[in-house]
C-alpha cells in the first residue's frame, strides 16, 4: 500500500469521482433533511401552504416527536423489532450450528439453501405471506380441515413479528456461521473432556467465544426491523404501527415533510446508537472475531 | 495382564468409503505407565488416543479402562483427561478458571475447587499467574495450564497429544524432564501419542510403533532399538541398515544365509520361514579399518560420503553389489576426526550377534 | 444427553443427530412453502382462492397483457441496467482507492463510504425525495422523454448500489499479488498499461460479481425507489405493491415469480463467481 502523496493524480482520479458522487447524492440530501427537521410548514394568507416552507424555525418537530401518541409508536417499534431480532437469533443460532456440522460436501449447498430466500424480493416474500395468513389463506383452510379456527392471523402485531423473522432470519444466519466456523473445535473438546455437559459446553464455551458474532447479527438485524416499513404496512394493517410507516405518511398522505424529517432523524439516531454499542461492545471482547 | 488400566481390544475405526484409520489393535496400558503410541502420520495414533478419550468412537472392538467397557461411554463420563496438541485453553477465562472448570462444572464445592486449584498451580509453577488471560501468556505456560486443567481432576489416566512438537528445541528438553518428573510424582498413567521417537524412547517406560492402522511392536525403548521385529520398526526407530538376505537353510536356532554385498554367514533367528529377508544392523555397530580385519563379517568398499557432526561421523561405504552401509564413527580423538576421507578404500566389519534378521 | 453414543459417532457430531435434521426440515419448509406456493400459485385458474383448479398460463398471459405492468418491468431493466454500469464503475473506482493507498482519515473515509449500507432505507429515501424536490431536479427529469425521466430514480439507485459494489470488488483486490504489478513495471509498462492489461482482467470476476450484485438491488428495490418515483414512473416493484394494495390474485403471482426467476439466476451467477480462484490464481 503506498501513500497517496507517491501518486497524487491516480489518487484523485479514483477518489474524486465516488465522492463527489456520495456527497451530492447523500451527504447533502440529508443535509437537506436536516434543516427540514428544524423547520415548518409556511402559513400563506393564513392557510398552510402546500410547498412552501419556512426553514429553521426551532425543534418544535423534534418536540412533537415526544408526544404520546409518537412515543408510543416509537417504543412499539423498538420492542417489535427487538422481539423480532430474538426470534431470529433463537433460530438462526442452531441452523448456523448445524450447518457447521454437517459434512463438508453439504455445507455450500445448505448455505445457499438458507441464504436464498433472502435474495428474494421483500416485496415479494411479504405479500406470500398474506397468501398464508389470511382469513381464506392456507393455514386457516389446513387447521379448517381439523375443525379449527379460522384465525385471525394478519393485520396484528404477530403477523408483523412474524413477517419480519420471516424476512430476515436468513441474514442473521451468515454472520453466525462464520463466527461459528472460526471456532477452534478443541475448545468444545476439551470442555467435554474435562467433564462439561453438552448444555454446560454450549453456555459456557460456545455463546461466550462466539458472542461477536451474535452480536453483528443483532445488530445486522435490529436496524432494518426498526426502520421496516413495508411488512408492517402489508401485513400490520391500521393495528401495527411503525415509525416506518409513521414517516411515509408524512411525505405521502399528510404532506408534513418537517415532521417526517425530524422522525427521520430519529430513526438515524436510533441507528447509530445501535451501531455505537456493537463498537463498544467489541473494544471489550475476549471471544472469537469475525 | 490383568493389572491393566486400559485394555485395548480389537479396536477398529473404518470410515464409510474404505478408510480403515484403525486396525483391529490390541494394547494393554499397565498402571502408572509412561506408555508411549508412536508413528508416522496417519497411521492411526491420534485416533487411537481420541477414542481411548471418548471423543471419537470405535466401529468395532472394546476399550476397557479400569475395569468397565467404555467404548462408547460420552468423554464427559471417562476417568480420563486430555492435554490436547494446540492446548484448548479457554480464550475468554483466567488461568485459575480455566483450571477449575472441569471442577466448577462436575458440582464440587467452590472451596474445595480453590484448594486444588491452588495445589495445581503450585504443581506447575504457575501460581503467580493465576489471574492472567491466555493472550498474555507463552505456548509453553499455555501448556502448563492445559496440564494443570487436566491433572487437577485426578483422572486414571492423562492422555496426551504430541506434547512436545510445539516447543523449541530449549523449552522441549525442560518439558520432557518436566513431564516424567510429574508422572512419577503424580503416579498416573500417561499414554503420548508422538511422531518423535526421539520423544517417545526418552520419556516412555514402554512404547506402542504404529504404521497404517495397525501396531507393529510393544515393547520398552531398549528392545525396540535393539530386536526390532520388522523393517518398519527397525527403519523407524534410530538409524539401521537393512541388507538383502536368502535364508538357505536352518542349522538349529541359527540360519544360514546369503548377504548381499557381504557373503554367506550363520545368523541367530528364531524365524522358520525361509527365502528372502532383510538383515539389519545398527551404524554404531558397524566399524572401520583400514587394513583387512580378521573378523567373520568383514566387507570391503570406498567411501562415498563423510558428514561431520561434531561428536560423531556418519560415514557411508559404498561396497559390492550395490550395497551402501552407514557407519557412525565417534570422533574420540581431537584431532584425529573420523580418520577416513572420501575415495578411500577400507573395510567394514561387525559382530555376528549384532545382525538382527527381520522376516517382516 | 444420550447416555451412550453410536459406534463411529463422536459427541461432536451434531450433523448427524435426529432433532437437527428435524429442525432443518421445519426450517426449510417454513422458510420455502410460502414462496413455493405462491410460484405454484401463479398457474392456477382460481382466480381467487387457495384451491388449485387447473393449470393455465393465463396468469401469464394476463400480466403479459397488462399494459402498465410491462411499461413498469421496462422501466425497472432500464433502470438497474443504467445505474448498474454507473455503480460499477464507481464501486470499482473505491475499491481501487482503498486498496492502493494509504491517506489520512481514510478510517473515517470507510465509515463515510458504508454509511449508505448502514442507514434505515427510508431515511435515504425521503432524503432524496426532498434533494430532488428542493433542487429542482425532480421538475427537470419528470418532462424529460423516456428514458430521461427515470433520471432521478437512476441517481438514487446508483447511490445506494455503488457501496456494496466496493466491497465486493475490494474483498476480490485483497488477493492479488502486487509482485505481478512490479513485474509488469519492471518490464516497462506504464501505469495505465498495467491498469489494463494486469489489473482489471484479476478484477474482471469481482467486477461481474459486484455489477449482478447491484443489478438485483436495483431490480428489486422499493422503498428508496417508491420516495423518488413518480406518477409517470413507476418501477416494477412498486406497480406490484400497487396491485398487492388492492388484494391477492394470481396475476401477482405470476409477475413476483418472474422476478423471482430473474433475481435468483443472477444471485447464482454471482456467487459462482465470488467462489474463490481454484486453479487460476493471479
Amino acid at each position: 500500500m503506498e501513500n497517496w502523496k507517491q501518486n497524487p493524480r491516480v489518487f484523485w482520479t479514483l477518489g474524486i469521482p465516488p465522492s463527489f458522487w456520495l456527497l451530492a447524492f447523500f451527504i447533502i440530501p440529508l443535509g437537506f433533511l436536516f434543516v427540514m427537521s428544524f423547520s415548518d410548514k409556511a402559513m400563506v394568507d393564513g392557510q398552510v401552504s402546500i410547498t412552501g416552507y419556512d426553514y429553521l424555525t426551532g425543534i418544535t418537530n423534534y418536540v412533537r416527536a415526544f408526544d404520546r401518541l409518537y412515543l408510543g409508536i416509537m417504543w412499539k417499534s423498538v420492542w417489535i423489532s427487538a422481539l423480532a431480532t430474538a426470534l431470529c437469533l433463537l433460530t438462526a443460532y442452531p441452523i448456523a450450528f448445524g450447518i457447521c456440522f454437517a459434512k463438508d460436501k453439504w455445507k455450500p449447498l445448505l448455505l445457499l439453501l438458507v441464504v436464498l430466500p433472502f435474495w428474494i424480493n421483500l416485496l415479494i416474500r411479504t405479500y406470500a405471506l398474506i397468501a398464508v395468513f389470511r382469513t381464506q389463506g392456507y393455514v386457516n383452510k389446513i387447521l379448517g380441515v381439523v375443525g379449527l379456527g379460522p384465525y385471525e392471523m394478519l393485520y396484528n402485531n404477530f403477523a408483523v413479528i412474524f413477517g419480519l423473522v420471516y424476512v430476515y432470519m436468513p441474514f442473521m444466519v451468515l454472520p453466525l456461521y462464520a463466527t461459528i466456523e472460526r471456532l477452534d473445535k478443541s475448545y468444545l473438546e476439551a470442555s467435554l473432556d474435562l467433564g462439561g455437559s453438552q448444555l454446560q459446553t454450549f453456555l459456557r464455551v460456545t455463546v461466550p467465544l462466539t458472542m461477536p458474532g451474535i452480536i453483528s447479527g443483532i445488530i445486522l438485524v435490529f436496524i432494518p426491523c426498526l426502520g421496516s416499513f413495508l411488512t408492517p404496512d402489508l401485513l400490520g394493517g391500521a393495528n401495527a404501527l411503525m415509525i416506518g410507516n409513521v414517516i411515509e405518511r408524512q411525505f405521502k398522505a399528510a404532506n408534513d415533510w418537517p415532521f417526517g424529517a425530524a422522525l427521520s432523524f430519529l430513526l438515524m439516531y436510533a441507528t447509530f446508537g445501535a451501531l455505537a454499542l456493537r463498537y463498544l461492545f467489541m473494544l471489550r471482547s475476549k471471544g472469537v472475531d469475525v | 495382564m490383568s493389572d491393566a488400566i486400559v485394555s485395548i481390544r480389537n479396536v477398529t475405526k473404518a470410515f464409510p468409503g474404505g478408510v480403515t484409520a484403525v486396525d483391529n489393535v490390541s494394547l494393554d496400558i499397565a498402571q502408572n505407565e509412561f506408555f508411549a503410541l508412536l508413528g508416522p502420520s496417519g497411521c492411526g495414533k491420534t485416533t487411537l488416543l481420541r477414542m481411548i478419550s471418548g471423543l471419537e468412537t470405535p466401529t468395532g472392538g472394546n476399550i476397557i479402562i479400569g475395569g468397565e467397557d467404555m467404548a462408547y461411554t460420552p468423554p464427559n463420563k471417562r476417568p480420563t483427561n486430555m492435554v490436547f496438541q494446540s492446548y484448548a485453553v479457554f480464550p475468554h477465562m483466567t488461568v485459575e478458571q480455566n483450571v477449575g472448570y472441569g471442577l466448577k462444572v462436575t458440582g464440587v464445592a467452590s472451596g474445595e475447587i480453590k484448594r486444588r486449584v491452588g495445589e495445581a498451580l503450585e504443581m506447575v509453577k504457575l501460581t503467580a499467574l493465576a489471574a492472567r488471560k491466555p493472550d498474555q501468556m507463552s505456548g509453553g505456560q499455555r501448556q502448563r495450564v492445559a496440564l494443570a486443567r487436566a491433572l487437577v481432576k485426578r483422572p486414571k489416566v492423562l492422555l496426551l497429544d504430541e506434547p512436545l512438537s510445539a516447543l523449541d528445541a530449549k523449552l522441549r528438553d525442560d518439558m520432557r524432564m518436566e513431564l516424567t518428573r510429574l508422572q512419577e510424582t503424580v503416579g498416573i498413567t500417561f499414554i503420548i501419542v508422538t511422531h518423535d521417537q526421539d520423544e517417545a524412547l526418552s520419556m516412555a517406560s514402554r512404547i506402542a510403533v504404529m504404521d497404517r492402522g495397525a501396531v507393529q511392536q510393544v515393547a520398552t525403548p531398549a528392545e525396540l532399538y535393539e530386536h526390532p521385529k520388522t523393517r518398519f520398526v527397525a527403519d523407524f526407530i534410530g538409524k539401521v541398515n537393512l541388507i538383502d538376505a536368502r535364508v538357505h537353510r536352518q542349522i538349529g536356532s541359527k540360519v544360514d544365509c546369503e548377504l548381499k554385498g557381504v557373503g554367506r554367514m550363520e545368523l541367530a533367528s528364531n524365524t522358520l520361514v525361509g527365502g528372502q529377508v532383510a538383515v539389519a544392523v545398527r551404524p554404531e555397530k558397524l566399524k572401520i579399518a583400514t587394513t583387512e580385519p580378521g573378523s567373520a563379517i568383514r566387507v570391503h568398499g570406498k567411501v562415498r560420503d563423510v558428514a561431520y557432526y561434531g561428536d560423531t561421523s556418519h560415514v557411508v561405504i559404498e561396497a559390492a553389489d550395490g550395497l551402501n552401509l552407514s557407519v557412525n564413527v565417534q570422533n574420540d580423538t581431537r584431532l584425529g576426526g573420523s580418520g577416513v576421507e572420501r575415495g578411500q578404500s577400507v573395510w567394514v566389519y561387525w559382530a555376528s550377534e549384532d545382525s538382527i534378521v527381520l522376516t517382516e | 444427553m444420550a447416555a451412550q453414543l453410536k459406534p463411529g459417532q463422536g459427541p461432536l457430531d451434531y450433523g448427524s443427530r435426529t432433532w437437527l435434521k428435524v429442525l432443518f426440515a421445519t426450517i426449510f419448509f417454513i422458510l420455502y412453502a410460502p414462496i413455493i406456493t405462491l410460484v405454484a400459485f401463479s398457474f392456477n385458474t382460481d382466480k381467487r382462492g387457495v384451491v388449485w383448479r387447473g393449470f393455465t398460463l393465463d396468469n401469464y398471459t394476463k400480466a403479459w397483457n397488462n399494459a402498465s405492468l410491462i411499461e413498469a418491468l421496462t422501466n425497472s431493466l432500464v433502470i438497474a441496467l443504467i445505474a448498474t454500469v454507473l455503480a460499477t464503475a464507481l464501486g470499482a473506482l473505491t475499491a481501487l482507492l482503498m486498496w492502493r493507498f494509504r491517506f489520512p482519515f481514510k478510517g473515517a473515509y470507510e465509515g463515510f463510504m458504508a454509511l449508505p449500507i448502514v442507514i434505515p432505507e427510508i431515511c435515504m429515501g425521503v432524503a432524496l425525495l426532498l434533494f430532488f424536490v428542493n433542487s429542482g431536479m425532480m421538475e427537470f427529469f419528470v418532462h424529460m422523454p423516456w428514458p430521461l425521466n427515470l433520471g432521478n430514480i437512476i441517481f438514487a439507485h446508483v447511490t445506494f448500489c455503488f457501496p456494496f459494489v466496493a466491497v465486493v470488488v475490494r474483498s476480490r483486490l485483497v488477493g492479488f499479488n502486487r509482485q505481478l504489478e512490479e513485474a509488469s513495471k519492471d518490464l516497462g509498462a506504464s501505469e495505465w498499461q498495467t491498469f489494463w492489461s494486469i489489473i482489471v482482467p484479476y478484477m474482471k470476476p469481482g467486477l461481474i460479481a459486484g455489477a449482478l450484485l447491484a443489478f438485483t438491488l436495483s431490480l428489486d428495490d422499493f422503498v428508496i425507489t417508491f420516495f423518488t418515483s413518480g406518477p409517470e414512473t413507476v418501477t416494477f416493484p412498486v406497480k406490484v405493491y400497487s396491485l398487492v394494495r388492492r388484494g391477492v390474485s394470481p396475476e401477482i403471482n405470476a409477475a413476483s415469480t418472474v422476478l423471482i426467476v430473474i433475481t435468483v439466476v443472477a444471485t447464482v451467477l454471482a456467487m459462482k463467481l465470488q467462489a474463490p480462484p481454484k486453479a487460476n490464481k493471479g
